[in-house]
């Protein structure tokens, strides 16, 4: 028996506001031209019966999906799971005789793409609860441990909570350049941004480990935010977790390899080293590239379920390309669609797609979409280009700086010679 | 030295050699276990969660189907009567119901059976009657259950039957040579009474009394007319299984005889659901009751209520409220869906965008 339609189109409605639901029970309200800042309003040219229309579509888009969804789809990540299993079974016996050197090449290949395959497809999937619906135990987001330094618990917080609530929120999103990188103009410049193309090459080649570390939330424990002991503990799980996985990765296995121990050490380097770059390289271009949107914190004041809903189309860019583009990337390369529907499993966002480029289309909102090259060459340029203080502001920028440096090396007057 | 003291679990070579073994599979398989890879070739090995594969499926009458498993080898064996829990994948999502075994015990093979009868609307047992093919797998638990024969047998035993309640019967029937049994069943007609040839047999090979009663015509036999087909009730040991007025008749009519020690009685679980708007949620661990409000998120009202509840993004996306739902019913806030916990299962819900449908209970 299901409640009337209008009940349950949008939970928001059905809540006050009152530190509860985060979404607001309110209708939106029209969106101003420009935040209090001065930045535009991505909003602005929509109305909010639109905005409200927009929120009912896409909550008709997942409806049909979830009454679809069944055994077809529990076939799908069973059966992905055993290949990525055993394509690393495989894979690391044959490096057991990676002295020579094609087994090198061929098991260093298969464990670089079972490594993509259990971060992105599989492990980043099912920790976002998309397979929970199944029931499995083995194959939940309360129960899955993934080929991460980062531990399972610790990520789904960092990601599945503030970055999927606060989606490219200046100020909001940790995500949002890894925190460490000035990738918007409205973000402060700091002379820490002049190495900035550096510090993410560095973060790229080390990426599993740049993602624990991000994942702690460390600005939060320093904001006093984040209570010091939780810190400490999660710390604690989090270097035991890479120490283990470093462990098996650079010690056990080639230990076990004998004649081939330091080929086997290799190997698993290069394989880390892969999957790091190209998960970094496909992060990045989810919500980096030219023509996806920065929102300010006022956009997220009492906002609606359609609000949210624009705010999670613009802030994302997808990545074109054909169904192993799209199965490597763990369907990242739908990033749209995941930010829009981060709980329903990922080989469905293929299908839903065309319907959302429609209906973005229709109400003049940007679907941005470019090959991976473009994206991630365009997400590499912000990098670039915000290493540097905003044109017009540099001068200033340098002034500001000379006062808060200059005081330091001022000569001391013991030191002065005298007249 | 300190573990002297302790010489007999110092470890023996052997010991040692497989525990080392044991943690360097561990070792070179984290973050998974060597059980995960081992699953994908063999997954009824001894130490893999108890699963079994359907090696038959065979149709009984038209809407009962009996089920051959072969057990994994972790397997413990049954004893005939007892039940075990069955968990099956329907349209991807696995539901655990639990069903009698009616073959004999075995000391060899691993195999089972149970006979399952469709249910109206029952998703599980038309399931297995309409799509399950052998091959599959299916994860078990261990045989359990009281509904069983006492060492030695009674001299004369009655059991008194009607539908699937024969199931657990049919298991003692086949493992057991009863001095003197009698067979009070009671079945909708003769097309639709399951096992009834293999009885005909029983009787004619003069190890069981067969009283059939069909219920179309003659409806269900009351409790208190079984001694004018049984005399000697009385003096028998009783077995009953049925629908629940059966059973409570029955134990009505043989307490009344001052004889309620010797019935013995097994009742399937059947769950009534109370959907309401809003209800009382218990939080089980915290001993907390609470009223969850109709559009209320059971989240809300926990934490109202002083609950530590674990929550994340508060709208249904992150999964970081989610608790066990370990019994009645909760109401998907965002499609209005109910869903229940019984029993045999509990149900992982979402608190922050599910509101208690009639009384639930949480595990937190």
């Amino acid at each position: 028996m299901a409640l009337p339609n209008t009940l349950t189109s949008s939970l928001a409605r059905l809540r006050p506001a009152r530190g509860g639901h985060r979404l607001s029970t309110t209708r939106p309200k029209a969106p101003a031209p420009t935040y209090a800042s001065g930045k535009p309003n991505p909003l602005a040219h929509l109305s909010p019966d639109q905005i409200e229309r927009i929120g009912a579509e896409l909550d008709e888009i997942r409806q049909e999906v979830l009454d679809s969804r069944g055994e077809r789809d529990a076939n799908y990540i069973r059966r992905l799971i055993r290949v990525q299993r055993s394509l690393e079974l495989v894979s690391r016996t044959v490096l057991l005789f990676s002295k020579y050197w094609p087994a090198w090449v061929v098991g260093t290949t298969g464990l670089s793409l079972s490594k993509i395959l259990e971060n992105m497809e599989i492990g980043h999937n099912v920790l976002h609860g998309q397979w929970d619906w199944m029931r499995d135990p083995k194959v939940h987001s309360t129960s899955w441990q993934w080929d991460m330094a980062s531990p399972s618990a610790q990520w789904q917080q960092a990601h599945n909570v503030q970055h999927h609530t606060f989606t490219n929120v200046l100020g909001k999103d940790e995500d949002l350049g890894f925190n460490i990188l000035r990738v918007d103009p409205a973000q402060k410049w700091e002379p820490g941004n002049l190495v900035q193309p550096l510090t993410n090459l560095l973060n790229a080649v080390f990426f599993q480990y740049g993602v624990a570390i991000h994942d702690l939330g460390t600005p939060a424990l320093k904001r006093g935010e984040r209570d010091r002991a939780t810190y400490l503990a999660d710390l604690r799980t989090m270097l035991k977790k890479a120490g283990r996985h470093a462990f098996r990765d650079y010690v056990a296995h080639p230990a076990v390899s004998g004649p081939s121990a330091v080929p086997t050490l290799l190997a698993n380097a290069t394989a880390n080293l892969v999957r790091n770059l190209w998960a970094h390289t496909v992060i990045f271009c989810g919500h980096l590239p030219s023509g996806v949107e920065t929102f300010e914190v006022e956009a997220i004041d009492d906002e609606t379920r359609g609000e949210w809903y624009v705010r999670q189309m613009l802030g994302s860019g997808n990545i074109s390309g054909g169904p192993m583009m799209h199965l490597m990337t763990g369907n990242l390369s739908y990033q749209i669609e995941h930010h829009l529907f981060p709980d329903l499993p990922s080989n469905r966002y293929a299908e839903v797609a065309p319907r959302v480029q429609a209906l973005m289309e229709r109400y003049g909102l940007r679907y941005v979409s470019g090959p991976l090259y473009k994206q991630a060459a365009s997400a590499w340029g912000k990098v670039f280009r915000y290493s540097l203080p905003n044109r017009g502001q540099r001068r200033a920028t340098l002034r500001r700086l000379a006062r808060r440096v200059l005081p330091r090396v001022r000569v001391p007057e013991s030191r002065m010679l005298p007249a | 030295m300190a573990f002297t003291a302790q010489r007999d679990s110092r470890p023996t070579l052997q010991r040692t050699i497989r525990d080392s073994a044991r943690s360097l599979a561990r070792l070179i398989t984290t973050p998974l276990s060597p059980g995960d890879y081992l699953d994908l070739f063999l997954p009824l090995r001894a130490g893999a969660p108890l699963r079994g594969r359907v090696v038959a499926v065979r149709p009984e009458t038209e809407d009962a189907t009996t089920v051959t498993i072969l057990t994994g080898r972790g397997w413990r064996g049954h004893l005939p009567g007892q039940y075990l829990r069955i968990g099956v994948d329907v349209d991807g999502v696995r539901l655990w119901r639990s069903y009698s075994i009616t073959s004999p015990p075995t000391r060899h093979d691993r195999l089972i059976s149970i006979t399952v009868r469709a249910i109206p609307d029952g998703v599980v047992s038309n399931h297995i009657l309409r799509q399950l093919t052998p091959g599959t797998l299916l994860m078990l638990d261990q045989a359990v259950g009281f509904f069983t024969q006492p060492d030695p047998l009674p001299a004369k035993v009655l059991f008194l039957t009607a539908g699937s309640g024969l199931t657990p019967v049919m298991g003692m029937l086949r493992s057991y040579r009863f001095p003197d049994a009698v067979l009070v069943h009671s079945a909708p007609t003769p097309e639709r009474m399951m096992f009834r040839e293999e009885l005909h047999r029983m009787v004619a090979d003069g190890r069981l009394t067969l009283v059939e009663r069909f219920t179309d015509d003659a409806g269900v036999l009351p409790a208190g007319e079984v001694g004018t087909v049984v005399p000697d009730w009385r003096k028998r040991q009783t077995w009953a299984c049925g629908p629940a007025p059966l059973l409570n008749d029955a134990e009505q009519h043989w307490a009344e005889a001052g004889i309620a020690d010797r019935l013995h009685v097994e009742r399937f679980h059947v769950q009534l659901v109370v959907e309401g708007a809003g209800g009382e949620a218990h939080f089980t661990r915290s001993d907390v009751r609470t009223h969850g409000e109709a559009a209320e998120p059971l989240l809300d009202a926990g934490e109202d209520a002083g609950v530590l509840m674990p929550s994340g993004c508060r709208m249904g996306i992150c999964f970081g409220c989610v608790a066990p739902l370990t019994d009645g019913s909760v109401r998907d806030l965002r499609t209005g869906d109910i869903v229940t916990a019984t029993s045999d299962e509990a149900v992982l819900i979402q608190t922050c965008v599910s509101a208690a449908a009639g009384s639930c209970s949480i595990d937190l």
